[in-house]
């Protein structure tokens, strides 16, 4: 094809390019937005899915320990066996001994038990597989939450409803700053925090009155929580 | 056509005319022009001054990989930084390499919407120098913050954290100005360049290179179309580019202006910093251009017009950041404070680190005089050595401005003194080298200068224009 160039001169040229090229780039743009695009939503969705935040996962453990049964159906108390919830910052996982405490003499032979009392035999610890595993660089205080009203099932779920444990929330930070940035939107009577079934009437009214009550502060620096 | 060797030195010593040199020596046509450009980057020979120029470059390219290596290893431990000196040559460094960039912006975005004609010789390299001043200013922030890889931080995006990087804080706008201002520099560039890279493309003879410049080219036929579209481009970008001449080292000065350490919080700093910017972007374009306009023999192109007018460009920018200074010193006796008043007397001029303020005002506003006088302004050698001690005296400002004000501040019991290490001077050093490596390869593989726009200084082109 001869071509009339600007500097004056006409030179035979030859195509370069097919003329699929010119789709070809119109179609890189919109390919080139989509797949930016579609990368963010993928990483965001990611970091938010059960995959990343074991949030609804259940964590398989050397017993099939029920909450739901000894909960529900036996009516025990959290704090028979989380016994240091109260005072620790930590909540505890119960020793043998606990366990112990009723099954030596209810389903002394339940093969699912045999860990158990394997464990109660040897003294070795029974390796429970932690659920809630926070991440090392945050510092958390189960006392200090239960003690302002904060109920355990704010944080665990309905613990009374379920077979096998799992973590019900994601444990993420944006998920603890929603109560720390307005705590009057989750606090509860003191008497009602071991509750699981509890629910405010007027939560407005009830959160805004123990705030004032309990004196207590949204915490939002960073040194809070890292510590 | 081409031009023969004594059209050419002809063409040189009009260029050289210390008179009256012309924007453009005359005798150029559509052809020659295009020719003597694209013929840098399309010619086959590697010029020896080139490589050799290019390795030592390199050389130092490489010290600034190793710096950083050793320092994502180490940590910024390596470096001097200290407390009460936290910011040290990082941040020295970058808001040098940052005001650098502002020249090429101004040359190509303002004095496009002025409609100056002699910025066409030189935009196209002061537009290059501006990316990879920008590239080097971005890597000090980046690297100062210890772990880069989580420098995202910095970025808005919505995060499972539930927080927001802090907005009132100048660190997250420089973070905007500086990231927006390399976009828009490098899009400016690119679409400037779409035009001669479709000459290239038509007048390579190598096959990849026909091929590489023929896709950047995004099929530029040189249509009424095309160039229509390319002027409204151009236009639009330039009044995009414009206020982030004056932004961006804004936003860089409120880094310091922000803050309540004595010295830094002064208001006057906005446009004593753009002032500064453009000073020592001014600078560095004559430190470039003197050598590759007599390298590859482009004095026609790049007249004595050019580097005078850029000298006065010195010598009025020059004289804004003396102001500067002096109203420094003035605000340190007004503000009628004890820790501005021992600031700027005791500790800048007379303190520990009085030898630093004192060659500041030496090279960036008493050796910069000289420029009054014509004969200076065209003599490339003395203007050579000027811009050197200008680049050293901007990057001593900012060494005064960071260091004097951070050493000693309120608390005497928390003073103390700054040295830097090898690794500081490393890394500083290797961003020159990571500069001059690509200015390097910018010169081989792309027209250095804007073929189509100094065609448009042609007379052919302007008798066009008066017969419509």
């Amino acid at each position: 094809m001869a071509v009339h160039f600007e500097d004056g001169g006409k030179r035979f040229v030859t195509q370069l390019f097919s003329k699929s090229a010119n789709s070809l780039a119109r179609m890189s743009i919109i390919i080139g937005v989509f797949t930016l695009a579609g990368a963010g939503a993928v990483g965001a969705l990611f970091y938010r899915s059960p995959y990343y935040t074991n949030q609804n996962v259940v964590r398989s453990q050397p017993v099939p320990f029920s909450h739901e049964h000894h909960v529900a159906g036996l009516g025990i108390d959290c704090r028979f066996c989380h016994f240091n919830v109260e005072t620790s910052a930590y909540a505890g996982i119960p020793p043998t001994h606990v366990c112990m405490t009723c099954h030596s003499q209810v389903w002394t032979e339940a093969g699912v038990l045999e860990p158990v009392r394997e464990s109660y035999r040897t003294g070795e610890s029974i390796e429970w597989q932690k659920v809630h595993r926070l991440a090392d660089y945050a510092y958390f205080n189960h006392s200090a939450h239960i003690n302002k009203g904060v109920g355990c099932a704010s944080c665990h779920g309905q613990v009374d409803d379920m077979r096998l444990m799992f973590q019900n929330e994601t444990l993420q930070m944006s998920w603890c700053l929603e109560c720390h940035r307005e705590p009057e939107r989750f606090v509860r009577p003191k008497d009602e925090v071991f509750n699981m079934a509890w629910t405010a009437v007027d939560q407005k009214a009830l959160g805004a009155q123990l705030v004032e009550e309990y004196d207590i502060q949204s915490k939002v620096t960073c040194t809070t929580c890292h510590r | 056509m081409s031009l023969s060797p004594e059209q050419v030195a002809e063409q040189r010593a009009i260029g050289n005319d210390r008179e009256n040199a012309p924007v453009m020596a005359p005798g150029y046509t559509m052809e020659s022009v295009t020719e003597t450009i694209a013929g840098i980057p399309l010619s086959k020979n590697i010029r020896m001054g080139w490589a050799v120029g290019f390795l030592i470059a390199f050389g130092g390219m490489n010290l600034l990989l190793l710096s950083i290596v050793w320092l994502l290893y180490r940590g910024v431990g390596i470096w001097g930084i200290n407390s009460p000196v936290g910011w040290g040559f990082a941040i020295i460094n970058f808001v040098w390499w940052v005001g650098i960039g502002h020249a090429g912006t101004l040359i190509s975005a303002i004095l496009l919407l002025l409609r100056q004609q002699w910025r066409m010789s030189i935009n196209r390299f002061a537009e290059a120098m501006t990316i990879f001043a920008v590239s080097c200013a971005g890597l000090f922030p980046l690297l100062h913050t210890g772990r880069p890889w989580m420098a995202y931080y910095l970025f808005p995006y919505p995060s499972t954290s539930g927080m927001w990087p802090q907005f009132r804080s100048p660190l997250v706008w420089d973070v905007f100005a500086v990231s927006t201002y390399a976009t828009v520099s490098i899009v400016f560039w690119y679409v400037g360049l779409v035009p001669d890279l479709g000459t290239m493309r038509d007048r390579a003879k190598n096959k990849l290179v026909k091929f590489l410049t023929g896709m950047l080219a995004l099929g530029w036929r040189g249509s009424a179309r095309h160039w229509h579209r390319y002027e409204m481009a151009s236009l639009l970008l330039a009044g995009l580019a414009t206020p982030l001449v004056v932004s961006v080292h804004t936003v860089v000065s409120y880094d310091f202006a922000v803050g309540l350490i004595p010295g830094w919080h002064v208001t006057l700093f906005p446009p004593y910093f753009v002032a500064g910017a453009i000073f020592s972007g001014f600078a560095m374009v004559i430190t470039l251009a003197i050598p590759i306009r007599w390298y590859f023999g482009l004095e026609g192109l790049v007249t004595l017009r050019h580097m005078e007018n850029m000298a006065k460009v010195l010598l009025a920018t020059g004289m804004c950041v003396a102001y500067g200074y002096s109203m420094e010193v003035f605000f340190g006796w007004y503000s009628a404070s004890r820790y501005e008043e021992y600031l700027v007397f005791n500790n800048r001029m007379l303190g520990p680190y009085g030898w630093s303020y004192w060659m500041l005002i030496l090279c960036n506003v008493i050796s910069v005089q000289v420029l009054w006088f014509r004969w200076v302004r065209t003599n490339m050698f003395a203007l050579f050595i000027l811009s050197i001690i200008i680049n050293v005296g901007m990057w001593l400002e900012r060494f005064v401005i960071v260091i004097t004000s951070l050493h000693a501040d309120y608390l005497p019991s928390s003073w103390g003194m700054y040295y830097p290490t090898f690794w500081d001077i490393a890394m500083f050093i290797g961003t020159i080298g990571f500069f001059l490596t690509s200015m390097f390869l910018f010169v081989r593989a792309v027209p250095m200068i804007s073929i189509f726009e100094l065609r448009t200084l042609l007379p052919q082109a302007r008798v066009k224009e008066v017969e419509k």
